[in-house]
């Protein structure tokens, strides 16, 4: 695959609103190229909406989204699905469908119904397929596959799109941690192989910070802050996009911002069972004094 | 590039199986649906070897075979196949669309609009024949065109589609019982029998009228098909992949309506061909996909297969085919219900 062209990707004073109500006003963004975007936020606060408009499916009542500075709404849809590609939250595959066969229609924007289905497809199949690992599943149908297999088949789809940008809805919502960190590490490996960019919903604070370039953070329709990981997750922000106290310290692994909540309720368990276990066995021992007996520990 | 040759091969190789598979159903289906066919036309109050019928097909035979074949029982066996077909092909478009088996023509509204306009012409205005035809139709589009419309909210939810459907055929098949309870019973009798779908005394007008709306509406579903293909999807992945979603669902509905429309026009309205032929389509081809052709395929054997049972199977009388239909039918969509419930996923 060669990218010789780079696309951009950014937003001019957006104004997005279902029905009467208004989800984001006057928003400006400009998503850095080649690197891996993270919009986080609280729930409701327009982060999807701007991943959804950012990728034409909302259509802003002010404002443009532009590709390559042009308007996005301006540019034939299936020529910006050759630029940008897009994994939706919760997509749905048809019953019984391959993974060979799902992957193969992201190929729909490459073919006109007059230029048939060639082998220069077949590569852009198995190249995705490669990539993310299912080769060895091509023939399994979807419904048969775990979370994590399913996720990576659908970035398989959007992969064969053979697009710069890909833009993907909270793609670790519903897998376990295991699978969570595969599909992270797997849009790292895309970012580094081909300098996509690559733009993501993420819910969990840690997990942005350790693989986004970039984040977003986002309150009430609109910006916070952004910048990188370690500029953007302060405890100043967190308090004011979630409305929770916590403290941040290095991650031990990576050395990224850490986010570690507060809440009401904690508080430090291991001191307290310490000296809980100090009692105890002080308790038994005066009492076992006290009896004359002395009993095995009990158990 | 990591990809390598073998990997390549590898899809190649699974493509060429799918299709292969593909085309070795398509043949088979093809091959059962003519003898079917040919059964059919040589069945009858004067039998005739359907080596004969074959012949009498391809231009041969004598003058008696030739006109018993050509002139009496071919317009009523054409029908019935190009009706399967249409019926077929409708319900995999529905069903495709939205996502759902039970998104049938004939399970939401719009041959319930097509009947109740049809028993208007028969009981109040005490129409027959072509002029029925037409009104059906008339009703056919009017209710899928409301259905829409209510819909229609920033787009179309097949959901909500499906919904308004399954209300709007209430209202219709209110409107039907309403209107026979008020007709003499010659009447109500005439038009009951048009509601149960009947292939009797199709002549070439019939014919004529299904081959038109098939050489219209076939080049439509080919060109569409492959936009159903990726509406499969759900509509952000469609729109991810570059496909106008909106006008590509209401160029399938206005195709689907139109074929369900027409069908229903010449033959009445013949239950539960458009609601199991797309399954059956499936499962056979294992084929995700809207299944199309083996769809129109199975839709013409079911009709085929349900007439000569309604015309052989029961001596001197004959039924009308949709009562075979619906014996078939019925049995499988309390079957699709039972499996949703269980599977808990509503199909």
């Amino acid at each position: 695959m060669e990218n010789l062209v780079e696309h951009s990707l950014a937003a001019e004073g957006l104004a997005v609103g279902y029905d009467q109500r208004q989800i984001i006003d006057n928003l400006s963004v400009q998503i850095p190229t080649g690197k891996i975007t993270v919009i986080v936020g609280a729930n409701a606060c327009g982060k999807s909406t701007l991943l959804k408009t950012l990728a034409r499916l909302l259509k802003p009542s002010k404002g443009t989204v532009l590709l390559d500075g042009k308007s996005i709404q301006s540019i034939p849809t299936r020529e910006v699905a050759t630029k940008l590609g897009l994994l939706p939250q919760s997509p749905t595959a048809p019953e019984g469908i391959t993974v060979a066969d799902l992957v193969g229609r992201g190929r729909y924007p490459r073919t006109r119904w007059i230029r048939q289905w060639s082998k220069s497809d077949d590569e852009a199949v198995a190249d995705a397929m490669t990539s993310t690992d299912v080769l060895s599943i091509a023939d399994r149908p979807i419904d048969e596959l775990s979370g994590g297999q399913r996720q990576r088949v659908w970035i398989a789809m959007a992969l064969a799109q053979e697009t710069d940008i890909l833009l993907l809805d909270e793609p670790t919502t519903f897998l376990d941690l295991t699978h969570q960190f595969e599909v992270l590490d797997l849009l790292v490996d895309l970012n580094k192989r081909d300098r996509r960019t690559i733009v993501l919903v993420l819910h969990d604070l840690n997990q942005a910070c350790r693989f986004g370039d970039h984040l977003i953070a986002m309150k009430n329709g609109a910006i916070v802050a952004e910048g990188n990981p370690g500029v953007v997750i302060t405890e100043a922000v967190v308090q004011d996009v979630f409305g929770l106290s916590v403290k941040i310290i290095p991650d031990p692994v990576a050395g990224t911002p850490m986010v570690v909540p507060i809440g009401r309720h904690t508080t430090r368990t291991d001191r307290v069972s310490e000296v809980a276990a100090n009692t105890a066995a002080a308790a038994l021992a005066a009492s076992a004094a006290a009896t004359g007996v002395c009993r095995p520990t009990d158990r | 590039m990591t990809t390598t040759a073998e990997a390549v091969q590898l899809i190649t190789r699974a493509r060429a199986a799918r299709h292969a598979r593909n085309v070795v159903v398509l043949v088979v289906l093809g091959v059962l649906v003519f003898a079917t066919f040919c059964v059919s036309l040589s069945l009858g109050d004067f039998k005739i070897p359907v080596v004969d019928v074959v012949k009498t097909l391809f231009g041969g035979g004598d003058k008696a075979t030739e006109f018993i074949v050509n002139r009496l029982r071919l317009p009523r066996a054409l029908t019935g196949l190009m009706v399967g077909a249409a019926l077929g092909m409708s319900g995999a478009i529905f069903q495709s669309i939205a996502r759902n088996p039970l998104a049938s023509p004939d399970i939401i509204g719009v041959t319930y609009g097509a009947s109740a306009f049809a028993v208007f012409a028969i009981v109040t205005l005490g129409l027959t024949g072509a002029a029925v035809s037409g009104l059906a139709i008339v009703g056919a589009i009017l209710t899928a065109f409301i259905m829409y419309v209510l819909a229609w909210r920033h787009g179309v939810s097949s959901y909500r589609l499906i919904l308004i459907g399954i209300g709007i055929g209430a209202i219709a098949t209110s409107l039907t019982s309403y209107l026979l309870t008020k007709a003499r019973v010659e009447i109500a009798q005439q038009a009951l029998i048009w509601l149960t779908g009947s292939l009797n005394g199709r002549d070439w007008s019939n014919v004529r009228a299904m081959a038109i709306t098939l050489v219209v509406t076939v080049p439509l579903v080919v060109i569409l098909v492959q936009r159903l293909r990726i509406l499969q999807l759900g509509d952000e992945t469609a729109y991810g992949l570059g496909l106008k979603v909106e006008s590509s669902r209401l160029g399938l509905i206005v195709v689907g309506v139109l074929l369900a429309a027409v069908a229903t026009a010449a033959a009445g309205p013949i239950g539960f061909v458009a609601f199991v032929a797309p399954p059956i389509a499936r499962r056979i081809t294992r084929s995700p996909g809207p299944a199309m052709i083996a769809s129109a395929l199975i839709g013409a054997l079911v009709i085929a297969l349900s007439d000569l049972i309604a015309q052989h199977a029961f001596g001197e009388t004959q039924l009308p085919v949709g009562v075979v239909t619906g014996v078939v039918g019925a049995p499988y969509l309390m079957f699709l219900l039972a499996r949703a419930n269980r599977v808990g996923s509503g199909g």
